[in-house]
């Protein structure tokens, strides 16, 4: 494993009783990597993501993450998590909280960061994403497309090495998916480690180094994104493509 | 019928209010001591840990399934025993109320906290909190506040069931209006008038419950 | 702690003879206050959803009377004020002549009380079905008495099962209440038996024991009645 390589998945496998969704993975991530994860809808894209940080435990198989393995069920993962973050495709932001408190909460609970300093760094953060006038608000009073940048906000006050997105556009009306993406090819243009599942192929072509495409739980495609999408190897890749850009 | 004399009503006033200041405070404590404990009970019941979701369910269906004076008799028979020495009344009913409404607010809790999407949890999990902040931070808070109208609603069954405590005659508002109708006689006018009190308090009650709900579901 | 156990009183006499004759008025007293409970409050829950706007109030009435007072208030007023109330010869009657007075207050007050729970039941049940199933029963021509007959109270009767069935416990349960004005149920005999005895653990054990299973007995009951009645494809409809 190189210095570089942030994210190791080898050959994980899962099972829902009987039902395996992930078939055999394999895939890594570098420091500085954007990939994309894409492929039909129960294709377990969305589960291989959750495994990087453990929401979803693996029942064969090994994930590294910098020197942290989380495959392995004696390790600290909350340490872990606290440097790695996640978008979700419904936001998930805490409606008893407003914008503020929703930032703060896990600075202050788990890096334990003073009060002072937690405000400082969401206050920076929510003017970097064009929210800082929502800061008072509480997360019903937003939009969807408002509320999903909170959430990237949130994500990225802890100061992560990486971050993960699941499908984060996808519960958002067509007008406000911009918004969010545009925030996102900031954030991969300034260097950071970047993990998405996602089906917005025009955000993939623009940021994305490497695009992984499953199907059935299994690894289909893992390959730089322009040889991705003018030549794809498989059928089922290509059969998708032309699906799905073809809108 | 003949004559229905207010006047025992209007003197016996002072007495009753003591025995209402006794209910109200069952009920308040009874209220906290039950939503605590059963919050406690339902956390357990939905927890991964086979042995405290299976105590935990045991202690909720076996006091769901008994009568309230049984568990008011059995309190007031162990709590001298288990301490040694005799107890005041109040004392051994609160605690009996406290052991029985825990096991009906932990249904509620549980069923509160399951009405909080697991997203929730993921987020906070996502960001490194441990299962004690998640509850504490993010899943309670949304819980207790989506049951408000029911919790509420169990308290003026709460209030309702302390009249129960008569027969360790403890002296409450209903035994107190019970002493003053079999000392004065007047049967008729003090448990008519025990029951319009009763009724006003559990009929506001439940209104305030319903503004509560339009208001919360706007 | 100190404390003597012996287990062997349950079974002497006349314990265990004062046990079983609690057990009795128990159950004759919950299935006979149920039996009121179940008829009258279900027409009770009818009357509340009917198009009929002084029927309906009735019906609330009725629900908001008997639920904001106390069990225990409403069979004191039932044993103790109402024969008062009543014109002399009836209430002379009641008072003296009254075969079992407290066996029959007890029930007379347990059912009109349950009935106003069962009532919220029924009208629950109703109120769930989808308006699109009325629409499309009304516009086949029913009448109201049809569309009841037909369609609401059969859905409805299916669906509330469970919470009925809870209230059928609760009816056991309340039942103790009737040792207030002086029925000697199950609840008062194991009172009874530790105050004679000082087995105090073991008396209430018993009675403890024995509503348990009551409570099991009654929910696979009224298991079997839903399985019975269960419409096939239609059960886990969310109305």
């Amino acid at each position: 494993m190189t210095d570089n390589t942030m994210i190791k998945i080898q050959n994980i496998s899962k099972w829902y009783g009987d039902f395996c969704v992930l078939k055999d993975c394999t895939t890594s991530v570098d420091r500085g990597e954007v990939v994309v994860v894409c492929g039909p809808s129960g294709s377990g894209k969305s589960t291989l993501i959750k495994t990087v940080n453990g929401l979803e435990p693996v029942q064969a198989g090994q994930i590294f993450v910098g020197d942290v393995e989380v495959s392995d069920p004696n390790s600290d993962l909350t340490t872990l998590r606290s440097k790695i973050g996640m978008v979700f495709q419904h936001f998930e932001l805490y409606p008893h909280m407003n914008v503020r408190e929703n930032l703060c909460l896990a600075q202050e609970k788990v890096l334990h960061r003073s009060r002072d300093e937690a405000v400082a760094r969401s206050e920076a953060l929510l003017e970097r994403v064009g929210l800082m006038g929502h800061i008072d608000k509480m997360p019903g009073q937003l939009s969807g497309g408002q509320q999903q940048r909170v959430a990237i906000a949130r994500g990225l006050a802890m100061d992560p090495i990486a971050m993960l997105f699941d499908e984060p556009t996808s519960a958002l009306d067509p007008e406000m998916i911009n918004e969010v993406l545009d925030v996102m090819v900031e954030l991969a243009e300034e260097g950071m480690t970047m993990m998405v599942v996602t089906h917005e192929m025009g955000f993939a072509r623009k940021v994305a180094n490497r695009i992984i495409f499953m199907d059935e739980g299994e690894i289909i495609e893992d390959r730089p994104t322009l040889e991705f999408f003018t030549n794809p190897e498989s059928d089922r890749a290509k059969d998708f493509l032309s699906k799905i850009l073809n809108h | 019928m003949g004559d229905f004399d207010f006047q025992v009503i209007e003197a016996s006033l002072p007495f009753l209010w003591q025995g209402l200041q006794v209910s109200l405070m069952l009920t308040g404590l009874a209220m906290v001591g039950g939503i605590i404990f059963g919050t406690l009970l339902a956390l357990m019941r939905l927890s991964k840990f086979r042995s405290l979701s299976l105590v935990a369910a045991t202690y909720v269906n076996l006091l769901r399934s008994i009568p309230l004076i049984l568990v008011i008799f059995w309190f007031y028979f162990l709590v001298p025993l288990a301490i040694g020495r005799p107890i005041g009344s109040f004392y051994s009913a609160l605690i009996a109320f406290v052991i029985f409404e825990a096991a009906y607010y932990s249904e509620i809790m549980r069923a509160g906290i399951q009405s909080v999407s697991k997203g929730q949890v993921s987020a906070g999990q996502a960001s490194g909190l441990n299962y004690w902040q998640i509850q504490w931070h993010i899943v309670l808070p949304q819980a207790f506040r989506n049951m408000i109208p029911i919790l509420i609603t169990q308290g003026i069954v709460l209030f309702q069931d302390t009249s129960l405590v008569f027969v360790v005659s403890l002296r409450d508002f209903m035994t107190a209006s019970s002493i003053v109708a079999k000392t004065e006689g007047r049967l008729v006018e003090m448990y008519l008038f025990a029951a319009c009190v009763y009724f006003v308090f559990c009929f506001a009650g439940s209104y305030f419950v319903r503004r509560l709900k339009n208001r919360i579901s706007v | 702690m100190n404390y003597n156990w012996n287990w062997t009183v349950l079974v002497q006499e006349p314990y265990l003879e004062w046990l079983i004759s609690g057990l009795g008025w128990t159950v004759a007293v919950a299935l006979c206050a149920w039996i009121i409970a179940f008829s009258l409050g279900s027409l009770i829950g009818v009357l509340r959803t009917l198009p009929n706007k002084a029927l309906r109030a009735f019906g609330t009435c009725y629900v908001e009377l008997f639920r904001n007072v106390p069990l225990l208030v409403q069979m004191f007023i039932w044993y103790f004020a109402v024969p008062e109330l009543m014109p002399d010869d009836i209430g002379r009657w009641m008072k003296r002549d009254m075969p079992n007075p407290e066996f029959t207050t007890a029930v007379i007050a347990l059912g009109l009380y349950t009935a106003s729970r069962v009532a919220e039941q029924v009208r629950a049940g109703i109120e769930a079905i989808p308006v699109g199933l009325v629409s499309a029963a009304v516009s086949s021509g029913m009448n109201v008495r049809k569309v009841y007959q037909f369609i609401l109270l059969p859905i409805s009767f299916r669906t509330i099962i469970p919470p009925l069935t809870s209230e059928f416990l609760t009816i056991f349960k309340n039942s103790s209440l009737a040792l207030t004005i002086g029925l000697l149920e199950l609840t008062a005999q194991s009172q009874q038996i530790a105050e004679y005895t000082f087995q105090g653990f073991e008396a209430y054990t018993a009675a403890t024991v024995i509503y348990v299973v009551i409570a099991l007995i009654a929910t696979l009951l009224m298991h079997q009645v839903e399985k019975g009645l269960r419409i096939d494809g239609h059960e886990n409809r969310e109305s």
